[in-house]
């Protein structure tokens, strides 16, 4: 059994990281491409809720990108940034915007008009409202957005693998198939659940401490119409 | 309640709308031509059925619709002529749902325009403390978030935070529309009582004439496509609408609701009737009345019966006939008193002090000469101001 656990996580010395390192690159290559896809997003959401004709044009694009097989983007991007961990980031990035710009558009858009009349009756400027009053009131959307971008770009890192060993945990399918090692399959599948589990859960956490203004009964109701349209 | 007893203290215009048009870029005229004196201190409604611009025209006093012709003077001064958000923030604004930031506290909801005036911290959630007191919140509400709240409670929020900078202009949106009647008539009632300690200069937009007639000083009818059809006091618009479609639009029992703007004061009262619950048969025998009110030891009313029933030492309340619902004379109007005549079989109404003991009864008799005295001194005054 210890042999079993000790062979579990060793890691062949190609990948040239340890089990926790692999672990940490991961969460990075992972993680890094939707607070990029985030701050890409919402501006471009807010240009959206100001003008209506953008937003579906936008999804449509934001849709057609993410077709695009992560491999096409690969051969691209190689001839500009190499092998690296960047080549992997960017279409995660980009992918993670189907899913974050509807999510804040309706977020922003689901603050009742009544609210935003009070706002702007009150003397509230466009730039005060939207960070003090939209923005607020959107959180919920917009970390059920994240929740989904997370996961997906978490389960995506591994396609790395592909590009001169840029999958992180992915990498350990590739090596189990050459060191002919099934325990790294299995350790690289359930690494990788456990993260996109435990990342999900501290989202989870985060929108509960940003929302103490929420009725708890109807959290997930809220959330349904951002996911929903995110599947769209 | 004999509101139009109510003076608007002092003279003068705080705002002036002058030939106010608005017309969108379909061509559709949400407001023609509209020219409205709103005196300060007082409540000016602004009512009509749905498309009649009423809620444009409340929009275009802080500005978040621009008119397209005319203007709008604050204390002789052109709005347009000092920054909207410096504009916005010097008028309270109340409107249908409240619509309270969720996001935040009751206490820090009340503090926003404060805040935004660059109060302190303290001094705004001071300020929005002593503000829920005056509209009747619970001090424990403070923490709470909008969510928590009744509908009733949201839109008391929602006044609290209008007045929290102390705005002389107060503009309201159809305020009261999206609660139940009772907490409605409650909600009246209490921005009655507020405007009294204040004194706000207060634009309230309705499409419910009755909520329009209780509340105003002076009421503006306005009709589809945005024109003034009349500008009157409640009781001039009741007595005499300027045409067919304000008539209209009043409904019926206008000479009933008229009522209330005559007060009950002045009713002749007598005791004669009234017997106590433990009347020797002298005090049973002696007033020359067809009907007797029974009072209890505190004085206050049991019910009515005729003589002929009634045993001295052997009184028995349960068998008595309804008195209706006493009026308040100095409180309540003459329709109040009028409505307490015509329920009691008896005829007569009972006038009871803020105690609930009884000060004597009318007759309906009595009632219609001071309806008839009411309206010939009413004509008398329309006269002399015509």
């Amino acid at each position: 059994m210890s042999d079993y656990l000790h062979d579990f996580f060793d890691m062949p010395s190609d990948l040239q990281h340890s089990w926790i390192g692999l672990v940490g690159l991961h969460l990075r290559e992972a993680l890094l491409p939707v607070v990029a896809g985030l701050l890409l997003a919402l501006p471009i959401a807010q240009l959206c809720v100001r003008f209506r004709w953008l937003y579906p044009p936008v999804l449509g694009i934001t849709t057609v990108l993410y077709a695009v097989p992560s491999l096409a983007f690969f051969v691209v991007l190689i001839n500009y940034t190499g092998q690296t961990e960047l080549t992997v980031m960017i279409p995660l990035a980009v992918y993670s915007l189907v899913v974050l710009v509807p999510a804040i558009v309706d977020g922003v858009r689901s603050v009742p008009p009544e609210t935003l009349s009070a706002a702007t009756a009150m003397g509230f400027g466009p730039v005060r409202r939207y960070f003090q009053v939209q923005l607020p009131i959107a959180v919920p959307a917009i970390i059920a957005g994240l929740r989904v971008a997370t996961v997906s770009s978490i389960s995506l890192v591994s396609v790395g693998m592909l590009i001169g060993n840029q999958g992180a945990l992915g990498n350990l399918l590739h090596d189990a198939q050459i060191y002919n090692r099934p325990e790294l399959t299995w350790n690289s599948v359930i690494t990788t659940a456990l993260l996109a589990i435990l990342v999900d859960a501290l989202l989870v956490l985060v929108r509960v401490l940003l929302t103490p203004w929420m009725p708890s009964g109807t959290a997930g109701r809220k959330q349904a119409p951002a996911l929903k349209d995110a599947a769209r | 309640m004999a509101k139009s007893l109510r003076q608007p203290e002092g003279p003068g215009v705080l705002i002036r709308i002058d030939s106010v048009t608005k017309r969108y870029p379909d061509g559709t005229v949400a407001v023609d031509r509209l020219s409205l004196e709103i005196p300060d201190r007082s409540i000016t409604v602004l009512v009509g059925p749905s498309g009649c611009g009423k809620t444009t025209t409340l929009r275009m006093i802080n500005r978040m619709v621009d008119p397209s012709e005319g203007t709008i003077l604050l204390d002789g001064e052109d709005i347009q002529r000092q920054p909207v958000t410096t504009l916005r923030r010097s008028m309270g604004y109340v409107i249908q749902n409240a619509g309270l930031f969720q996001h935040r506290t009751i206490v820090d909801n009340i503090a926003t325009v404060p805040r935004m005036l660059g109060w302190g911290k303290q001094k705004a959630r001071a300020r929005a403390a002593e503000l829920m007191e005056r509209v009747g919140l619970d001090a424990a509400l403070a923490k709470r978030y909008p969510y928590q709240l009744s509908g009733g409670q949201q839109q008391r929020v929602g006044v609290a935070r209008a007045l929290a900078a102390d705005p002389p202009v107060l503009l309201m949106d159809e305020p009261f529309s999206a609660v139940d009647p009772v907490v409605r008539k409650g909600l009246q009632d209490e921005l009655l009582r507020i405007q009294d300690e204040l004194g706000k200069t207060i634009i309230f937009v309705t499409h419910d004439i009755d909520e329009a007639i209780k509340l105003g000083t002076m009421v503006a009818v306005m009709r589809t496509g945005g024109h003034l059809a009349q500008y009157a006091p409640p009781a001039e618009l009741l007595s005499s609408p300027a045409d067919a479609f304000v008539e209209d639009f009043l409904g019926g029992d206008r000479g009933i609701r008229r009522l209330s703007f005559f007060p009950s004061a002045r009713l002749e009262l007598t005791s004669d009737p009234v017997i106590p619950l433990d009347a020797t048969a002298e005090q049973i025998a002696a007033p020359d009345a067809p009907y007797l009110l029974v009072t209890d030891p505190n004085g206050r009313p049991l019910g009515w019966s005729e003589p002929r029933d009634l045993v001295a030492g052997d009184i028995r309340p349960e068998r008595l006939l309804s008195y209706g619902r006493p009026f308040v004379p100095g409180t309540d109007s003459l329709r109040a008193a009028l409505d307490c005549a015509v329920l009691s079989p008896a005829g007569w109404a009972v006038a009871v002090d803020t105690g609930g003991r009884v000060t004597g009864v009318v007759s309906q008799q009595t009632i219609g000469e001071a309806i008839r005295s009411a309206h010939a001194a009413g004509r008398d005054d329309e006269k002399v101001a015509g």
